[in-house]
């Protein structure tokens, strides 16, 4: 019997926003619940988080936003998932998020979004919930 | 600090109570296995005389304003001044923010401090495709003098000081003030203020960085060489702790990897030829409040004893104001929650608290909405109102330094001073903090910390009330949020000014900029002229990227 292929994540930071606190703790806490992951680092645009994501064969992309500019940001990493015809990626999202911001973000097609307080278990927990490894 | 029959006498009386006790152990235990500060420092259940029997007053303690400054930089401290308040403020345009500044200084802010939006802080123009989605929401955007004219409209710069958190452009927002005042009629002999300029720490901790470290802190050089010249009374850097603390750092690495930064900008300006006692009394830094109340005064008092002895035992300083750590603080973003956001308010009092029982010469306190956005002005007068309140009615700035003496403070002192040591020499060994940065380093000293601090909260070990205690539903509360009228105004200046100033001249000038990048001049003269005919940030950061290269990020976790 061939073990199951792993659960693979790419965490990413779009944008200017510096804070990545939160994406490398998380990071780390997915590769220790056994998930493959890769981390893009700072700054990366939606257009290269697109390509990371593809040229990974991913499973999911992990969004973190801790400077507001999720609006923008998140719906337009879908977007180009969309034209890349890579829509089956899963996107989720993590960080200083308004309550009143979640809907608009699940209506462009952000699975799920984890705000400040969500522990390590929950969010391995959700993965394993609704990411799928894709082959 | 004990006489030794007196100790003798400390340590009989001591067998009694251990006695005592355990006793009482039996029977009831403590609450908890083990007790530890925010950091996980363990913390003794009593500190006696036996604690601080090494320490020595006059040459451990000694005397506010003398050496080695343990108990503060003034021999007043806060009865001939009180600490200046200085709420960083930035929100949407320099019309917002403008507005902001003049609600802050009348109702008794003393001080101004300039949080720009992440373009500004990244070297990019707001009408770079870099900065959709990013214009004016975590601080106010810059793009041109022009900006900085409005920022400033009706604030008398002769009069007011003003630190600007600003990195990589930092020499081009230093430069847009020192015209903005030209332009009032104020010398920049005359102004006062800092430029936070320390890019060591955003390769660690706060991460808005743009060049290599190597031509980064040329630049910075450049600045403290002309400031030292022509700006006397301008901070040239103010090297902060407060970012690798945020970032999950403990007390004691984020003391000594700002000090240890600091050591590397001295080396850096000495090299240039700089002799230390000309620049090394405008060095300034800025400390983290966390959550733990005697672990921040202990690391506030250890943090001037030790760069004291850098400086004089190090680098062979003769001048006093050379020795002295001079220090802004803030209260910890990261201990707030947007969880029950009223109870950031207790927080930061907290934290205010023991920033001013450590001594500090300014003070920024959050506001309780701050975990989600900037704050609106009702909370950001709380928070200033929260300072006032310390400093004017609880009676804590009517001694200086009232925690000296206290065995546990000083034992935690000495503590915290032994172990920040320790990482100095690691840093030293590694050839200086510049290489420790190229290795990554702090960065994965930092990470392990932040993630091991995450699991004793998960695990419940480490309590936030909350969040993983107390934790209860509540309704959200109205938070600040940018328009795009403001967005829209931003790009529509942004091309008026590109179509108004003389082009060609501006071409001249960043193309000086470039010579001198190349051959090593001093970068501030050619600053000014091209900020005065209105370059934009973007245009002289680009001539930068394109001689010097980019940092980016390599991603450790």
């Amino acid at each position: 019997m061939s073990p199951e292929r792993k659960i693979r994540i790419l965490i990413a930071k779009p944008g200017l926003d510096g804070h990545d606190r939160g994406a490398k703790v998380i990071a780390r806490g997915f590769r220790d619940a056994g998930f493959e992951v890769i981390y893009t680092g700072l700054h990366q645009t939606p257009e290269q988080i697109v390509a990371a994501a593809i040229q990974e064969d991913v499973d999911a992309i992990g969004l973190s936003s801790l400077a507001g500019a999720h609006d923008y940001l998140f719906p337009r990493v879908i977007e180009l998932l969309k034209e890349k015809g890579a829509d089956d990626i899963i996107v989720f999202g993590g960080g200083i998020i308004p309550e009143e911001d979640l809907p608009p973000l699940t209506q462009a097609g952000v699975k799920g979004v984890f705000t400040p307080g969500t522990s390590i278990e929950e969010a391995v927990h959700w993965v394993r919930e609704n990411i799928k490894p894709r082959k | 600090m004990v006489k030794e029959d007196k100790l003798k006498e400390v340590e009989e009386k001591k067998k009694g109570w251990l006695e005592d006790l355990a006793q009482i152990l039996q029977e009831t235990p403590e609450r908890l296995p083990r007790f530890s500060t925010v950091s996980d420092l363990e913390i003794k259940g009593l500190y006696t005389p036996e604690d601080i029997k090494d320490i020595t007053y006059s040459s451990d303690i000694g005397f506010p304003g003398a050496y080695p400054f343990t108990r503060g930089v003034q021999p007043s401290m806060y009865r001939g001044r009180l600490w200046t308040m200085r709420m960083f403020s930035g929100l949407g345009g320099p019309e917002e923010t403008n507005r902001r500044f003049h609600y802050l200084l009348s109702h008794g802010e003393t001080g101004l401090s300039v949080a720009f939006h992440y373009p500004t802080l990244m070297g990019y123009d707001s009408d770079s495709p870099m900065s959709k989605g990013e214009i004016g929401k975590c601080g106010v955007a810059v793009d041109t003098l022009k900006d900085m004219e409005i920022l400033f409209e009706g604030i008398p710069l002769d009069k007011v000081t003003t630190s600007m958190t600003i990195n990589p452009p930092a020499s081009i927002l230093l430069a847009m003030y020192i015209v903005v005042a030209e332009k009032q009629g104020v010398s920049r002999r005359e102004i006062g203020g800092t430029i936070q300029n320390d890019m060591l720490k955003e390769f660690i901790a706060q991460k808005t960085f743009m060049l290599p470290p190597k031509p980064s802190i040329r630049i910075i050089v450049d600045t403290i060489e002309y400031c030292t010249r022509e700006v006397p009374r301008w901070n040239t850097i103010s090297i902060s702790g407060y970012h690798i603390r945020e970032a999950g750092a403990t007390a004691v690495q984020e003391l000594a990897f700002t000090l240890a930064d600091g050591i590397a900008y001295v080396e850096a300006a000495i090299e240039r030829g700089l002799k230390v006692d000309d620049f090394a009394p405008r060095l300034s830094f800025f400390f983290d409040s966390h959550i733990d109340f005697f672990e921040e005064i202990a690391k506030f008092r250890a943090a001037r004893r030790m760069w004291s002895k850098i400086m004089r035992e190090r680098f062979m300083a003769k001048n006093l104001r050379s020795w002295m750590l001079r220090f802004h603080t803030q209260t910890a973003g990261c201990s707030l929650t947007a969880q029950q956001p009223y109870n950031n308010v207790v927080r930061t009092a907290s934290e205010a608290l023991a920033a001013v029982l450590g001594g500090t010469q300014s003070l920024h306190t959050n506001s309780l909405d701050e975990t989600y956005a900037i704050p609106t002005e009702e909370a950001v007068t709380i928070a200033l109102r929260t300072q006032q309140i310390l400093a004017e009615e609880t009676g804590v700035a009517n001694t200086i330094d009232p925690l000296a003496g206290s065995y546990f403070v000083e034992a935690l002192t000495d503590q915290i001073e032994q172990q920040a040591w320790e990482y100095i020499h690691r840093i030293d060994e590694m050839g200086g903090m510049v290489t420790a940065v190229e290795r990554g380093y702090p960065q994965a000293e930092i990470a392990d910390s932040a993630y091991k601090y995450q699991k004793q909260l998960d695990s419940s070990e480490k309590v936030m009330v909350g969040v993983n205690k107390y934790a209860t539903d509540q309704p959200p509360i109205t938070i600040w949020r940018m328009t795009q009228a403001v967005e829209e105004r931003q790009l529509a200046r942004l091309r008026q000014v590109k179509q108004t100033r003389d082009n060609q001249k501006v071409k001249e000038l960043l193309n000086q900029i470039r010579i001198a990048s190349k051959n090593g001049e001093n970068l501030m003269p050619y600053i000014i002229n091209a900020v005065r005919e209105y370059a934009t940030i973007q245009e002289i950061c680009d001539v930068w990227r394109d001689i010097f290269g980019r940092y980016s990020d390599p991603g450790y976790f």
